[in-house]
């Protein structure tokens, strides 16, 4: 028997593929021959291992192609999007006591700091604050001057005083100059340096360049005839001494300063700085230099800083008066405003008690 | 019918190779290995590889007429994972977190089934690295007719022989050959 046979015999036998008979010859001679019995034993071994290995192949094919199968469908996952989501939620559950605590500290801590800073805040809000002159907010860095006045005669029954402020004359006939924001209300009595009080009515109104006119209506006025300022419409020089009067309280106050800066908040130049202690009440007073001409008109002033006050320049309200004049044929004449320098070489006092008849309080009401 | 009559349905399924058992078992417990390999530093194909290995040593296991699975499917699913898994970390000298692998300590004892995968798998690497070795046409011949399980005349027309006398004779070389091979590593 060639070995090919044999082994063709053995898988037979293995198969149980034999007839009763050959099978029971087959183990006759197994018995018989310990040569043959060795070789059927390992060939048992092999084909049993081979057999192994063949379904082991088989399950291992069949677990690849599952696997593939069942992520086609979508029974188990394995794309970026859920790792990412798997990662995320698994640091949460790995991290969420942490994250709990550290979120309490947080908030405590955000608690005592904002609690520090409103009891002592000032120091840090001007920082705050001067940052926030980049921003064009003119209206929140910058207070406007005017006060609450409380007591009026000529105020109509009722009314409530909304503002006031200082005014001046430009017309002795009775026209004044004021900020545009000192009129908050829709009228206003004015008062002179003695208290008297005079009805006016509101003529012209600029909000772009915050100017306004007012002209007394009051029959107890008694007109001037001339004015003793002029209003200088040219430049004037940085360091120049100037001096204001107006109304931050009832009685007209007198204060001085110099020119600080050729041009006002945030480089407007429609305005220019200075250095004067201007309060409340002090918008719409007139800005003299030192010969007593009008340079300006204080309008505002930088809320985080001391003593810095800008006033409307002179330009600007003789382009006010002119763009009024074009509106009103009843406008008083810019060249009115032109006086012989009356005060001119005249000490601070003197020029004070002439000056002060001019100046006026505006009480704003609704 | 109850779960666990459901599961030893399963397991003669996956005895018999059946597709739909494989699937089965592959949905229900692919999720849970998954979650804990990705857990303990490792990837998707690292995942893949320790389930699909424990699924091999769930089979080895079931073939055994002995067999008798003492706790859920699932449980014994993961206790296997979870032994693969760190014994492939350590292989690779990745560190180990303590807390996560070692808090759920297998329930079951699992050390015998795994000593008994790695003597298979020997096996399994031996036979491979056999086939291996001996090359066309042989080992294409072989794999037809002893793992796909093609009769001799499929072999005659996919390899061309004449005749089938002539395609057993060949298959009967390559077979003595195989054999040489595999016992040259076996019985060391």
């Amino acid at each position: 028997m060639s070995e090919q046979l044999l082994i063709e015999s053995l898988e037979r036998y293995f198969n149980d593929e034999m007839l009763p008979e050959e099978k029971a010859y087959f183990e006759q001679m197994r018995l018989e021959n310990p040569e043959l019995d060795h070789m059927v034993v390992s060939h048992k071994i092999f084909m049993d291992k081979m057999a192994q290995f063949a379904e082991r192949k088989k399950l291992m094919t069949s677990l690849s192609s599952t696997h593939d199968h069942l992520l086609e469908k979508g029974s188990i996952a394995e794309d970026q999007k859920k790792i990412s989501k798997g990662k995320i939620v698994q640091l949460w559950h790995r991290y969420k006591k942490t994250t709990a605590i550290a979120a309490c500290i947080a908030g405590l801590t955000a608690l005592i700091i904002s609690g520090v800073i409103s009891t002592f805040g000032t120091a840090s809000r001007q920082t705050v604050e001067l940052l926030s002159r980049d921003i064009e907010q003119l209206k929140k860095t910058q207070d406007y001057q005017y006060s609450q006045i409380k007591e009026a005669t000529k105020l109509p029954e009722g009314a409530v005083v909304k503002s006031g402020g200082s005014a001046f004359l430009i017309d002795g006939k009775g026209l004044l100059l004021t900020n545009a924001h000192v009129l908050k209300g829709s009228s206003a009595v004015v008062a002179n340096d003695q208290g008297q009080e005079f009805k006016t009515s509101i003529v012209y109104v600029d909000h772009v360049k915050d100017l306004a006119i007012l002209k007394i209506t009051d029959s107890d006025y008694q007109p001037f005839k001339t004015l003793p300022y002029d209003l200088k419409s040219t430049n004037v020089s940085l360091g120049a001494d100037v001096f204001t009067l107006g109304y931050p309280r009832n009685d007209i106050t007198y204060n001085k300063g110099y020119l600080s800066a050729l041009s006002g908040f945030d480089g407007d130049t429609a305005t220019v700085q200075i250095s004067l202690l201007a309060n409340p009440g002090n918008s719409g007073g007139p800005v003299f230099n030192k010969y007593g001409d009008i340079i300006g008109i204080l309008s505002t002033r930088e809320a985080n800083a001391q003593g810095v006050t800008f006033a409307i320049k002179s330009q600007e309200i003789v382009q006010a008066l002119q763009s009024w004049q074009e509106k009103d044929t009843s406008a008083v004449n810019v060249s009115a405003l032109k006086s012989n320098h009356n005060l001119k070489g005249v000490n601070r006092e003197q020029q004070l008690t002439a000056l002060r008849q001019y100046v006026f309080n505006v009480k704003a009401y609704n | 019918m109850n779960s666990d009559q459901k599961e030893q349905q399963l397991l003669r399924g996956l005895v018999e190779n059946d597709t739909k058992a494989i699937q089965t078992i592959y949905a229900g417990n692919f999720s849970l290995i998954q979650a804990l390999v990705l857990n303990n530093n490792g990837s998707y194909d690292d995942a893949r590889d320790v389930f699909q290995e424990a699924m091999v040593i769930l089979y080895e296991k079931a073939c055994k007429s002995d067999f008798k699975l003492t706790c859920q499917l699932k449980t014994y699913l993961y206790a296997i994972s979870k032994r693969l898994w760190l014994k492939k970390l350590k292989h690779h000298g990745l560190f180990v977190s303590n807390t996560d692998l070692s808090i759920l300590e297998p329930v079951i004892a699992v050390e015998e089934d795994l000593e008994m995968a790695e003597k298979k798998d020997e096996e399994f690497q031996i036979m491979e690295s056999a086939f291996a070795k001996l090359g066309e046409p042989c080992k294409s011949l072989l794999e037809a007719f002893y793992i796909q399980k093609k009769s001799m005349a499929d072999l005659v027309e996919i390899f061309g022989y004449t005749n089938s006398d002539n395609a057993k004779t060949q298959k009967y070389k390559c077979l003595m050959r195989l054999k040489k091979l595999f016992f040259a590593q076996y019985s060391k």
